[in-house]
């Protein structure tokens, strides 16, 4: 293992900024925001960069290290090319400070995802079979780093996008719930015109990048794509979704499935 | 003088972990006008790393379980020093807070026949722990903010709060803070205020807690004058990530154990059978062929000694690595690899199988874990009454990990999610209710206010000083060598001479750069709290001399059931801030009524 390492760090605020260089001693098993904290530390006290849990769930430490979206937290120093490692923060967003990035889009998109809405709790419990709610649960591992919707090129070097495109992130949110079980809403043409699914042109970015390895765009997007295709334009299948609801939402149903 | 937003609400509640954002949805639903603080993004806050699950007797594996069993099991694992009435509250309550989740739309691993799967968890006498996976902290506190965000209440996120403000005639009104984005001072004035902070594991060097576990409700309590009880019982987690070092202290779940995983020592041999004490000998299995059946079939052997509760088993493992049978990394193995075939484990355990891979190089699959002891919780808070979450002074409500007493010396696994829900929403309704019935303009204290804020940018004002972080370096240093998981009376003395040191030094920490987003002031103003609370633990450990839960003196090995009584009581009598000194003494603990004593009796 090389004795130093150095760091190319972007510093700066709205207004604008540059890499900073900074060489410190390698230590054994170390990840990038280690190395980060180090530089806090000792040289650079307010060295503005969001962290948490330091494990990989909290998905606080978004950056972008040598040009890739990835979790601070879970990337081994070792793992990475010899030479300088780039840390900049996420381009798609505005800079707060250094690799601080205003993340408020995310929380303003999720507003405007109506709710789950299942029927009223029966006495002993909703029932729901495993194989009915794996997907969801898959979608559900999301732990919000927004690099998803900071790789997509519809939003990343397109700003007058983002009023219109839930994102990423947001898709894998409504696909969620329109495969809930128990979910009485329809939000497809929600989708279609409020989320701009269909500017979505399935590069799969958004899949490579995510930490959790959920796999949006084949699990989620392109399944939402055929569901607000079919809600829109097929009457036959629309007619044949609603019948298959229906069914999967009765406890019947679900014990069969089960066991 | 420094210019300040203000904002006036009826509840702010501080803290948006599970039990801040249940106690927000609580007052929100009761028609308040409420706010929600926290110190980071919505959805980063602890709550989300919580693993194995959250614990209910819903009898959905076992449907002999009930409150009264899930209450007897808890009373055991603190080791009677809970308050009653909270286990009590929290056994009967917690299947409807799971319940009332799953219709907010969280998606809970299913039984055969759809219901909600429980788990097996040291110290629950059946599988009780509703979960999703090994990511069940995820689930719970994204499904409370999906609801929060769904109820349209007032989020301030990044905000941090420094002190509770207090109007003329005592009454808690409202909290003074920063936003982290500018640095720009804000003051809240509230008819009730509740505090949902979390814990204060960050004082220590081996930790599962994030940075924002600093002990900022603990501290901010005690200095506007509120009781704080048993400050000394502090949970290790027996297993946290022993290598690489910069990774050391990250959790690895009970659910490991609870799914069949064993702990072995160098030698190889599954140590645990080596440590069960008198109190749980009697349904403890023997051999491994015992512990090993009832995985299969609760009836047909007795509980694994790996499930014991985890102060039981952390200090198995602290003799074990302490007598030189520990692993290359100063660890003993956690095996499931030799145990449950690679499916089950991705399947059952898919985060600490990324854990293990990613940050380790190892694969959970085919090698054992290596695992030691990791700063996990704080058993002691806020003394609270057991019905409406109210601390000691009038308008201030504490729920979750910084609400003292219902865990008594020592915590369970999965009890900790499950007190989230359950006093978050009581201190929600109590709250509501203060704030309803407070009359008259609320006035929060001017001089409180414009002494905070100095004293928050003081750290600007001096061109040289003690870096923070090194103070905080020393201050973990400190807690971890002399106030860690075995205490002696010496090293308790020590450590009160270093804290006086340490809070001197922090009384001269300088920070560079500007207030916009400046991680260096933001620790400077977390050192405050860290430094109380620190204290509070360490003034605690050393006057229980006997060892219970998660307090073990060396000194006092064992339980004396005089202390057994007592809860030991730290209060600021004048509520003034930091600089009064802190008063200590027992204080006999509630009695149990005697049905509930009968409970005890019947089993064993």
């Amino acid at each position: 293992m090389a004795d130093d390492v150095t760091m190319r760090v972007w510093r700066g605020d709205a207004d604008g900024g540059d890499f900073a260089e900074f060489t410190l001693p390698a230590q054994e098993g170390e990840v990038v925001l280690d190395v980060i904290h180090r530089i806090q530390a000792t040289e650079a006290g307010d060295l503005a960069c969001r962290w948490n849990c330091k494990a990989g769930k909290c998905g606080s430490c978004s950056a972008e290290i040598n040009g890739r979206p990835r979790l601070m937290c879970m990337t081994r120093m070792d793992q990475l090319p010899e030479g300088p490692v780039t840390v900049a923060p996420m381009r798609t967003f505005p800079i707060i400070r250094d690799l601080v990035t205003d993340v408020s889009f995310n929380f303003e998109v999720a507003k405007s995802v109506p709710a789950f809405a299942p029927p009223p709790r029966p006495e002993e419990g909703y029932r729901m079979a495993q194989i009915d709610i794996e997907r969801g649960q898959e979608f559900r591992k999301c732990i919000e780093c927004f690099m998803c919707q900071d790789v997509c090129h519809v939003i990343r070097d397109h700003e007058d996008n983002k009023p219109q495109y839930a994102g990423p992130r947001f898709f894998i949110r409504y696909a969620e719930l329109e495969m809930h079980p128990l979910d009485t809403n329809d939000r497809r043409e929600l989708l279609r015109q409020q989320g701009g699914l269909g500017m979505c042109n399935i590069t799969k970015c958004c899949t490579e990048v995510c930490p959790e390895h959920i796999k949006i765009t084949d699990n989620a997007i392109i399944p939402m794509k055929e569901r607000v295709v079919d809600a829109t334009y097929d009457p036959v299948a629309w007619l044949g979704r609603k019948i298959l609801r229906r069914k999967k939402a009765t406890p019947q149903q679900a014990v069969t499935h089960g066991a | 003088m420094t210019e300040y937003e203000t904002h006036d609400y009826d509840v702010i509640v501080i803290g948006a972990g599970g039990a801040g954002l249940r106690a927000a949805i609580e007052a929100k639903d009761r028609g308040l006008r409420t706010a929600l603080i926290c110190k980071s993004l919505l959805g980063k806050a602890h709550t989300v790393m919580a693993e194995g699950g959250v614990a209910a007797a819903m009898g959905n594996v076992y449907a002999e379980d009930s409150w009264q069993v899930h209450f007897r099991d808890t009373m055991r694992g603190g080791k009677m020093l809970n308050n009653w009435r909270m286990a009590q509250l929290h056994a009967m309550e917690s299947p409807d807070r799971v319940q009332e989740l799953e219709a907010w739309g969280a998606l809970f691993d299913r039984t055969t026949d759809g219901r909600i799967l429980q788990r097996d968890f040291g110290g629950h006498r059946y599988a009780r722990l509703a979960h999703v996976g090994d990511r069940t902290g995820l689930e719970l506190i994204r499904t409370l903010q999906q609801r929060a965000v769904a109820m349209d209440i007032d989020v301030f996120m990044e905000c941090k709060i420094l002190r509770l403000l207090s109007d003329a005639d005592g009454v808690v009104s409202g909290a003074v803070g920063y936003w982290r984005a500018t640095g720009e001072m804000v003051v809240f004035s509230a008819r009730s205020t509740v505090i949902a902070t979390g814990g204060a594991g960050k004082s220590w060097k081996y930790t599962s807690n994030s940075w924002e576990c600093t002990g900022d409700g603990h501290a901010m309590s005690l200095w506007a004058g509120a009781d704080l009880i048993d400050m000394e019982c502090v949970q290790f987690h027996p297993t946290g990530m022993v290598w690489p070092l910069s990774v050391r202290g990250i959790l690895v779940t009970e659910g490991v154990r609870g799914d069949g995983g064993v702990l072995r020592n160098s030698e190889g041999k599954r140590f645990m059978f080596e440590y069960v004490a008198d109190m749980f000998r009697a349904e403890t299995a023997e051999s491994e062929e015992e512990a090993d059946r009832w995985y299969e079939d609760h009836s047909a052997g007795r509980r694994p000694p790996e499930l014991l509760p985890r102060d039981e088993v952390a200090r198995a493992i602290n003799t074990e690595v302490k007598s030189g049978r520990g692993t290359p990394h100063g660890g003993v193995f956690l095996d499931i690899a030799s145990r449950r075939s690679a499916e089950v484990i991705r399947r059952r355990l898919p985060s600490m199988y990324h854990q293990f891979m990613e940050l380790a190089g190892v694969d959970i699959t085919h090698e054992p874990m290596e695992v030691g002891p990791t700063c996990h919780y704080i058993m002691g808070g806020v003394r609270v009454d057991a019905e409406t979450a109210a601390a000691t002074v009038p308008g201030l409500f504490v729920a979750g990990e910084a609400a003292g007493g219902m865990h008594g010396s020592n915590r369970l696994g999965g009890n900790s999610l499950s007190d989230l829900l359950v006093f978050g929403r009581r201190a929600g309704i109590g709250a509501s209710d203060f704030a309803t019935g407070r009359s008259g303009q609320v006035v929060p204290n001017q001089a409180e206010i414009d002494r905070t804020v100095d004293e928050a940018l003081a750290p600007f004002t001096r061109d040289e000083g003690e870096n923070p972080y090194q103070v905080h370096h020393d201050l973990q240093d400190t807690m971890q060598t002399l106030v860690g998981i075995i205490r002696t009376q010496s090293e308790l003395d020590e450590a009160l001479e270093k804290l006086d040191e340490l809070t001197s030094r922090a009384s001269r920490v300088a920070v560079g750069g500007g207030r916009s987003y400046n991680p260096g002031w933001n620790l400077a103003t977390d050192l405050p709290a860290m430094l109380t609370v620190s204290r509070c633990v360490t003034l605690g450990a050393r006057d229980r001399r006997e060892s219970r839960g998660g307090h073990t003196r060396e000194d006092f090995p064992n339980a004396d059931p005089e202390f057994g009584k007592v809860n030991l009581v730290q209060r600021q009598p004048s509520g003034g801030g930091m600089d009064e000194e802190i008063k200590i003494g027992p204080e006999p603990i509630p009695e149990m009524p005697d049905e509930l004593k009968a409970l005890f009796e019947e089993t064993h």
